[in-house]
């Protein structure tokens, strides 16, 4: 996805003169093609992030679209009240991206793990939330985010992740996707964890369970439209996040749901439990310490 | 009108603020009027009846929670009428506390600190990369100067060359509960600030000449730091260095002694 992010940035740039890049001291070859075209426009704010989102904020204010890098817990958490009070109270149409979501930087540590983010960011008014699921949902995004022209967190996964997406031109901020149409179960991904919930409907279909397969790339604003009919139309909702449990997407289509009094039984959340992670090796290794496999989301649908 | 006589109209109008909303910080605005003073009055290319013109010169209220002076200020050259002042801290009222970009002539949210001088970074950066020739002036407090994000835009200015980037400490010597000196040492100040590559300034912060004459200096390739002794409570004997009056509100006996001595009828 960095790869795909880079790419896209770069050729974007070439026709909009309004973005800006600002990089938290990273990508160091990634950029390399985008600061030979753009070399104005391209500002390495050191790590260094309240400051590097401040100037976003200054851009933003004075007509550019910058777009903040770095690696995903700095710069959403590290950098919270900048977010807060320099981007989302004047709504200003500054992106943060995020590389690293959930646990694509596993064997790092728990200081590289992001699995607060979304729960954090989705609490501030005029947010958006696009989590992309592959490389190519990470260029639709990046150009939707452009246009909407508000505050918008795009979350990264890593690199070298599976093309599991069209070149689809009707992908818009916050509206989900139907990879696969069932009957009876509905198993919505948020982001980076699809290849495991498309690993998981492959049992649902052995089992011979009818189900469906939800791209749920953006949290905030939520699908409420997508939502209404899932719940009308399916026995049991899956939701699948690398993320922890404690107010992330599971926890936000609760919220929702019992605002609008549907029957929350059928919802089952899959994350992360409220811990660190120590030792939990790479992402894959971490994913299975957690139950993010194909295989646990199974049995915790048998056990519900 | 000389300037010396606005100032002392706006810290009547501040004082009258802070009495009418029983609101604080009104030491921390009488500290800077004379400074916002002359800023708008002299140095600052701005047009009230175009706020978001793109060439306009920008102010940032650093310290957030001198807002009252803003607002005199703001009112005074039209952004919105002299009545609306009578509104600050009441429900519905754009003038709150402390400054939301809502209002025409606020440039960021402040009232955090430390928030400023990046979002000034960020605005001078785009009048280089646009080649603008607007200025960005900034206006934090010492004890501001506590929090680590203010540190980290001065290692961003200079390392960008924004010498289209002034920054002005009102350097009171007080922050919310004692002297600056006594909670976290910032001295040498000015050593500090030449070591993170700016070009220092030092200024008595109410001589208005003086103020004026900083931004007519010669040109140099780095930011602009303005240290501007200032006493917190300035204009009214009573509240002078005083740091009771960051939070105290001033009475009815309180606004009428001020307005004695600000010589205002």
């Amino acid at each position: 996805m960095r790869n795909a992010f880079a790419k896209a940035i770069t050729n974007l740039a070439q026709k909009n003169k309004k973005i800006v890049l600002l990089s938290g001291d990273i990508g160091n070859k990634l950029f390399i093609n985008y600061r030979k075209l753009q070399p104005k426009r391209f500002f390495n704010c050191g790590i260094a992030e309240a400051s590097m989102t401040g100037v976003a904020s200054g851009l933003a204010a004075s007509g550019f679209q910058p777009v903040t890098y770095t690696i995903t817990p700095f710069n959403t958490v590290r950098c919270l009240e900048q977010i807060r009070l320099d981007i989302c109270y004047p709504n200003l149409p500054v992106i943060i991206v995020g590389t690293g979501a959930g646990l694509s930087y596993a064997n790092l540590g728990a200081t590289h793990h992001s699995m607060e983010d979304i729960a954090v960011l989705r609490t501030l008014p005029n947010m958006n939330i696009v989590c992309p699921s592959d490389p190519v949902e990470v260029e639709l995004a990046l150009k939707e985010a452009l246009r909407i022209k508000k505050p918008t967190y795009i979350r990264l996964g890593k690199k070298g992740e599976p093309i599991l997406n069209k070149n689809n031109s009707k992908f818009k901020i916050g509206k989900g996707i139907f990879l696969k149409r069932g009957k009876d179960i509905a198993l919505i991904s948020v982001g980076n964890v699809l290849p495991v919930v498309l690993e998981a409907e492959k049992i649902f279909s052995e089992k011979k369970i009818s189900t469906s397969v939800i791209n749920l790339h953006t949290v905030k604003p939520i699908d409420e439209h997508l939502l209404k009919k899932i719940f009308i139309e399916y026995k049991k909702i899956i939701v699948v996040e690398e993320h922890g449990l404690a107010g992330g997407v599971g926890s936000a289509i609760l919220e929702w749901g019992n605002k609008n009094k549907l029957n929350l039984q059928k919802l089952i959340c899959l994350g992360a439990p409220d811990k660190f992670l120590t030792s939990c090796g790479n992402q894959n290794e971490a994913r299975h310490s957690i139950g993010l496999t194909a295989k646990e989301i199974f049995n915790k649908f048998k056990k519900h | 009108m000389k300037t010396q006589k606005i100032a002392a109209l706006l810290r009547l109008n501040a004082i009258e603020m802070s009495h009418n909303a029983k609101a604080a910080h009104l030491a921390s605005s009488l500290s800077c009027i004379d400074i916002l003073t002359v800023l708008y009055e002299k140095i600052l290319k701005i047009n009230p009846k175009r706020p978001n013109e793109q060439h306009r010169d920008r102010f940032i209220l650093s310290k957030g929670h001198a807002a009252t002076s803003l607002y005199a200020i703001l009112a005074y050259r039209g952004f919105f009428k002299k009545n609306y002042l009578k509104t600050y801290g009441k429900k519905g009222s754009l003038l709150e506390e402390h400054p939301t970009p809502k209002l025409n002539g606020v440039e960021a949210a402040t009232g955090s600190l430390g928030h400023g001088l990046s979002v000034g970074c960020g605005i001078a950066l785009s009048a280089k990369i646009s080649s603008k020739k607007f200025k960005t002036v900034v206006l934090m407090g010492d004890g501001e100067c506590n929090e680590g994000a203010v540190w980290e835009a001065a290692l961003f200015a200079s390392s960008k060359k924004l010498n289209n980037l002034y920054a002005i400490v009102d350097f009171n010597n007080w922050q919310g509960i004692g002297r600056t000196k006594d909670i976290l040492q910032l001295h040498p100040f000015k050593k500090k600030w030449e070591s993170f590559g700016w070009k220092v300034i030092e200024i008595n912060g109410h001589d208005h000449k003086k103020i004026e004459k900083v931004f007519k200096n010669k040109k140099t390739n780095k930011p602009i730091l303005i240290i501007a002794k200032t006493i917190k409570g300035r204009g009214v004997s009573f509240m002078e260095d005083d740091n009771n009056w960051h939070y105290r509100v001033p009475s009815k006996s309180d606004l009428i002694k001020a307005k004695r001595e600000l010589g205002i009828k």
